[in-house]
């Protein structure tokens, strides 16, 4: 607007141009204020990771991945079993969502006619249950894993709190990706005389594939960072030993940081600064596959 | 043969299928297909469990806390002002946890809503394409990073360096204000994402009337788009909101652990969740009653999160409907 006015002449430039443009301080000042908003969240971040870096970049060594915790000796404790537990926990967590969560999105999407009562009933759950604290999934599956006669402080149960904590963003993600494939897609192949199922497996899904990844692995970089689900189960804090099946103890990176986090040596302080440098790094990294992924092929359609 | 039978019934694979998908009559199946329907029944099964889930979390937060208000009326557990089940002298009072949560959720409130919607009016209305591809994602990061990094960052530089130190106001060592503004932080994306989107699902035509009739940018921000999405910013801000009740390891850490009525954001003071999660912490024996107020508490806080969650989902199916 303001380059159209530029080039008139002075004389049929509106005369409130210099206040009702957008070239107006007012203007320029709205636009400086939402610019500093944005620019407030991404220098928080930076400044989380340089200072959490400053604060434990002596930590990260070789130790840090090789020993136990430890409680007399803060400078040699290490997170293995905090690592080990993160990727049982989240391995089981993974295997229990994802099929579940891409089954539900399918029906929803696919197979469930609008009128149906239950399907919108599952609609209702499945939005609520997104914004369920997660803290409340912890005390679900402490519950629910003693009732069938499992120990709380078990692989599984840490497994079935964070798979119904992501389900919800696994189902979303599922049905927005299946959204996106076009109708023509589906009629050509039950044209050609493939049944609903067929479709589903061999024409659907897989062209749904890379929506559905960027949401699982955003769900599942989520996962790997929640501690307080665990919380609930009990008994997960001081653990020197390697989880060795979905029956075993554990414990979780985040649970490991809160631990030596609520210590009061500095040398704790310390050690949970770098145990949270390789956590910010693996949510970071599965943030920017996720993306990756989106971009390649957003472009692509 | 069964092959009759099949053709007679009615294909239970397609019985559910959009009207448009549905194949002609004649071109049913011919053979039984049981995998087909072993495969219907599992989606459906899946589609399931979210209402198990549902079921699970009402019954296993409801019985035990039935065992407690056994114990304890339901009337001085929500109007007593003294929290103090692990002492000898007990009292159940949830007040003080709630004034610790709407302290720290009224702080994390007044920093995302401004900048959340700022940022979104922002990426939304200004930013170009490249721009957007780029900023979204890593506001979006603000949101992936784990909260026990969160409550670290509160602990060990929010409340010393910044607060004390940069901004010189006196908080103690674990402070609802530094809890509060973190908080804050965390869930800014969450706002700005929501608002990001009910805003371009404005149509375009409503901006272009409103250049049309003289209005600059700015005007037609304010006066044309933001209240066009109203209810999409409404949803988002209940989004926040509930994800503020519910975040429980940055309250955790850096709020303190001492349950009282929170009158001065400087002072330490305990939420629901900072209660939840200290007390399963502790060594209580399951069944005891110190045990279960673990469940009232869990109770009290996911009906407070359903209210705000029915609410958010109406005001995001209504703005869904009107574009």
């Amino acid at each position: 607007m303001a380059a159209v006015t530029a080039e008139t002449p002075s004389a049929t430039r509106p005369l409130t141009a210099a206040v009702h443009g957008d070239r107006s301080m007012t203007s320029l000042a709205f636009l400086v204020v939402l610019w500093l908003c944005l620019a407030f969240g991404i220098l928080v971040l930076a400044v989380l990771i340089v200072n959490t870096f400053l604060e434990g970049r002596e930590r990260i060594d070789t130790t840090l991945f090789t020993n136990y915790t430890s409680q007399i000796t803060p400078e040699t404790a290490g997170a293995r079993a905090a690592i080990l537990g993160s990727a049982w926990v989240i391995g089981t967590t993974a295997l229990l969502a994802i099929p579940i969560g891409v089954a539900a999105a399918a029906y929803l999407e696919e197979f469930a006619s609008r009128k149906s009562r239950f399907a919108h009933f599952v609609e209702l759950n499945v939005q609520n249950l997104a914004a369920v604290p997660a803290i409340i999934y912890g005390m679900l599956a402490a519950a629910a894993v003693v009732a069938i006669g499992i120990p709380r402080n078990t692989v599984i149960a840490g497994g079935i709190a964070l798979a119904l904590l992501i389900l919800p963003v696994v189902i979303v993600a599922t049905r927005e990706a299946l959204r996106a494939v076009p109708q023509e897609i589906r009629q050509a192949s039950l044209a050609l005389g493939a049944t609903p199922m067929q479709t589903l497996q061999r024409q659907t899904l897989p062209a749904a594939v890379p929506g559905i990844a960027t949401g699982t692995i955003l769900a599942l970089s989520r996962a790997i960072g929640e501690a307080a689900p665990l919380l609930l189960l009990g008994g997960l804090v001081f653990v020197k030993f390697d989880p060795n099946g979905l029956l075993s103890g554990f414990t979780t990176m985040p649970i490991q940081i809160f631990d030596w986090a609520s210590r009061s040596q500095a040398a704790f302080q310390q050690v949970a600064a770098a145990a949270s440098i390789l956590l910010l790094f693996l949510v970071i990294g599965l943030n920017g596959v996720a993306i990756v992924i989106r971009n390649r092929y957003t472009t692509l359609r | 043969m069964t092959t009759i039978n099949a053709g007679a019934g009615p294909s239970t694979t397609s019985r559910g299928l959009r009207p448009s998908l549905q194949p002609p009559v004649s071109l049913r199946c011919s053979r039984p297909r049981r995998a087909e329907k072993l495969a219907y029944a599992l989606l459906v099964a899946a589609a399931g469990v979210s209402i198990l889930t549902t079921v699970g979390i009402v019954l296993s937060l409801v019985l035990p806390a039935i065992q407690f208000f056994r114990e304890v009326s339901i009337v001085e557990f929500l109007t007593g002002t003294s929290w103090t089940p692990r002492f000898s002298d007990q009292a159940y009072g949830v007040l003080p946890l709630i004034t610790g949560t709407l302290w720290t959720t009224a702080i994390a409130l007044a920093v995302s809503i401004p900048i959340g919607l700022g940022a979104a009016i922002y990426l939304s209305e200004y930013a170009a394409p490249r721009t957007r591809t780029v900023f979204k994602p890593v506001l979006e990061l603000l949101a992936g990073v784990p909260s026990v990094v969160y409550g670290l960052f509160a602990v060990a530089f929010v409340g010393p360096v910044v607060l004390n130190g940069w901004l010189g106001i006196e908080v103690q060592t674990f402070s609802v204000l530094a809890a509060g503004l973190v908080l804050g932080v965390m869930i800014i994306p969450t706002v700005a994402s929501l608002a990001e989107d009910a805003m371009s699902a404005v149509p375009r035509a409503l901006r272009e009337a409103s250049y049309g009739l003289g209005a600059n940018r700015m005007r037609t921000v304010l006066l044309v788009v933001f209240p066009a999405a109203i209810s999409g910013i409404a949803a988002s801000i209940v989004l926040g909101l509930s994800r503020a009740v519910g975040e429980t390891m940055i309250v955790a850490m850096a709020a303190g652990s001492q349950a009282k009525m929170v009158t001065d954001p400087l002072e330490g003071g305990q939420t629901m969740t900072g209660f939840i999660a200290s007390a399963a912490l502790g060594d209580s024996v399951q069944g005891s009653l110190q045990y279960n107020t673990l469940f009232a508490v869990g109770l009290t806080l996911f009906v407070i999160t359903l209210v705000i969650n029915l609410v958010s989902i109406r005001l995001v199916n209504r703005f869904r409907e009107v574009y």
